[in-house]
């Protein structure tokens, strides 16, 4: 029983760790640079275990970010969506990318995910707060190499740092 | 490969597929939402309760550093405080003694007018989260939800003034919408001149916008603004902030005019649920001095 869990337990773990993270208080000059846990965590586990974590799992980290920051329910879920789902389609090719390359491909699903937050906040004529909103996108790109090398390197041990 | 390369083809299909359906459950979910409909309150409390021990866990450090700063303050400052406290009674006990009179008072001229009474509603205590939902909506988290009877549309209070208003009810915790939010709007008159005007939250936390008044109104800097119960959300009477740039603009029909909130709302922790706020007549806040000036 134990064995067949032990598996999920690290990537549960990061879950609600990123889901913590996303609400603790950070102040208002830090606020607007909050990096999008969710997001990368999800992407990580969509590429390390896209058998087991996908688009399930993204639907219901979105659903739980919007009942946590009171937006729209499903907003964050929309968002979430498409960026996993090209994580899962590039997983095998992400894999073996190396590490910059791996994070510009991050960044720019990031980009996909904020945009379409701020086309869904515009649809739903929500007060659209300019250019800060991007912030996030400078310390997840930071961020990335810390969280993909501190949760395994997508299990593989041939990694160059370069 | 032919039978590898069609396989993985289809759970290509499929996975597409999915995520069409998940992203149209999404969009579904927001229209509802967006159309504020029950089934989807319902769904939402249920909800909310797996994410509730989330919520505390990130508030837990905070209030626990909180309690510990107030269990290891100095005994001078104890005494310092309650002497502060004592004194603090006094001065209220006395102006209650009037407020008895002046309460009895203005019963018996609104039975005479034949008006509504005010209710003086019951007040709920609730504590803020120390939680931090969106940095760009002035927006917080209370720990008191439907079970404790919070409502969506329920007024906050705190010891100085209007805070805000309930958005979201879950099953445990409740958002409020500050009345510095961008896109909340509160009717408010002026205490001075009974003058009724909308005061718009502009986003920042120490800012109301007043855009509704024209340059001859008669506002000056310093009025105090009070609710004026227009709305129906909040009961009439209670303060919400005092004017603090009035420029009038020959070029232009309204004047710009500013506010700062008195409520503390970057600093409380603890704020007021005004309970049967739906009682409060709306009548009661229609006898200004000044009928609209406009």
């Amino acid at each position: 029983m134990i064995a067949r869990i032990q598996p999920f337990l690290l990537p549960l773990a990061t879950f609600v760790v990123a889901l913590a993270l996303s609400i603790i208080p950070l102040g208002d000059r830090m606020a607007p640079f909050r990096p999008d846990w969710v997001p990368l965590v999800l992407i990580y586990w969509a590429i390390a275990k896209p058998q087991h974590f996908g688009l399930l799992a993204a639907f219901a980290m979105g659903i739980a970010l919007d009942m946590l920051t009171g937006s729209l329910l499903g907003r964050h879920a929309l968002a979430l969506l498409p960026i996993v789902y090209l994580s899962l389609r590039l997983h095998l090719r992400i894999r073996v990318a190396l590490v910059w390359q791996v994070t510009v491909t991050v960044v720019l699903m990031l980009v996909l995910y904020h945009f379409l937050l701020f086309w869904i906040d515009g649809v739903g004529q929500r007060a659209i707060p300019g250019p800060i909103t991007w912030a996030p996108l400078l310390s997840s790109a930071l961020l990335w190499p810390i969280v993909m090398f501190a949760l395994g390197g997508f299990g593989r041990d041939n990694v160059k740092a370069t | 490969m032919p039978a590898a390369e069609s396989g993985k083809r289809s759970t290509a299909t499929a996975l597409s597929i999915r995520l069409v359906l998940l992203a149209a459950v999404s969009l579904t979910m927001m229209i509802l939402d967006h159309r504020e409909t029950a089934f989807l309150d319902r769904v939402r409390q249920v909800a909310s309760v797996i994410v509730y021990p989330v919520q505390v866990g990130v508030d837990q450090p905070f209030s626990a550093w909180r309690r510990a700063s107030e269990s290891f303050a100095s005994r001078a400052a104890l005494l310092d405080e309650n002497a502060r406290l004592k004194s603090d009674l006094r001065d209220y006990d006395v102006r209650l003694q009037r407020m008895d009179t002046l309460e009895a008072e203005n019963d018996r001229l609104r039975a005479m007018l034949d008006s509504s009474q005010r209710v003086a509603g019951r007040m709920l205590v609730a504590e803020i989260l120390s939680v931090d939902p969106d940095p760009y909506r002035q927006r917080f988290t209370i720990n008191r939800g439907v079970l404790n009877g919070v409502y969506v549309g329920q007024a906050l209070l705190d010891a100085d003034g209007v805070v805000g208003q309930i958005d979201i009810v879950d099953a445990l915790t409740a958002q409020a919408v500050l009345i510095s939010d961008s896109n909340h709007g509160l009717p408010v008159a002026i205490n001075r001149t009974g003058l009724r005007s909308i005061a718009l939250g502009t986003g920042e936390t120490g800012l109301l916008n007043l855009p509704y008044l024209t340059n001859s109104a008669d506002v000056q800097e310093g009025d105090l603004l009070v609710t004026s119960a227009l709305g129906g959300v909040f009961p009439p009477g209670y303060p919400v902030g005092r004017v603090t740039v009035v420029q009038r603009r020959p070029g232009q029909s309204f004047a710009h005019v500013l506010a700062s909130p008195s409520a503390g709302l970057d600093r409380g922790r603890e704020v007021l649920l005004v309970m049967n706020a739906d009682e409060v007549g709306l009548t009661a806040a229609n006898s200004g001095p000044a009928e609209d000036a406009r």
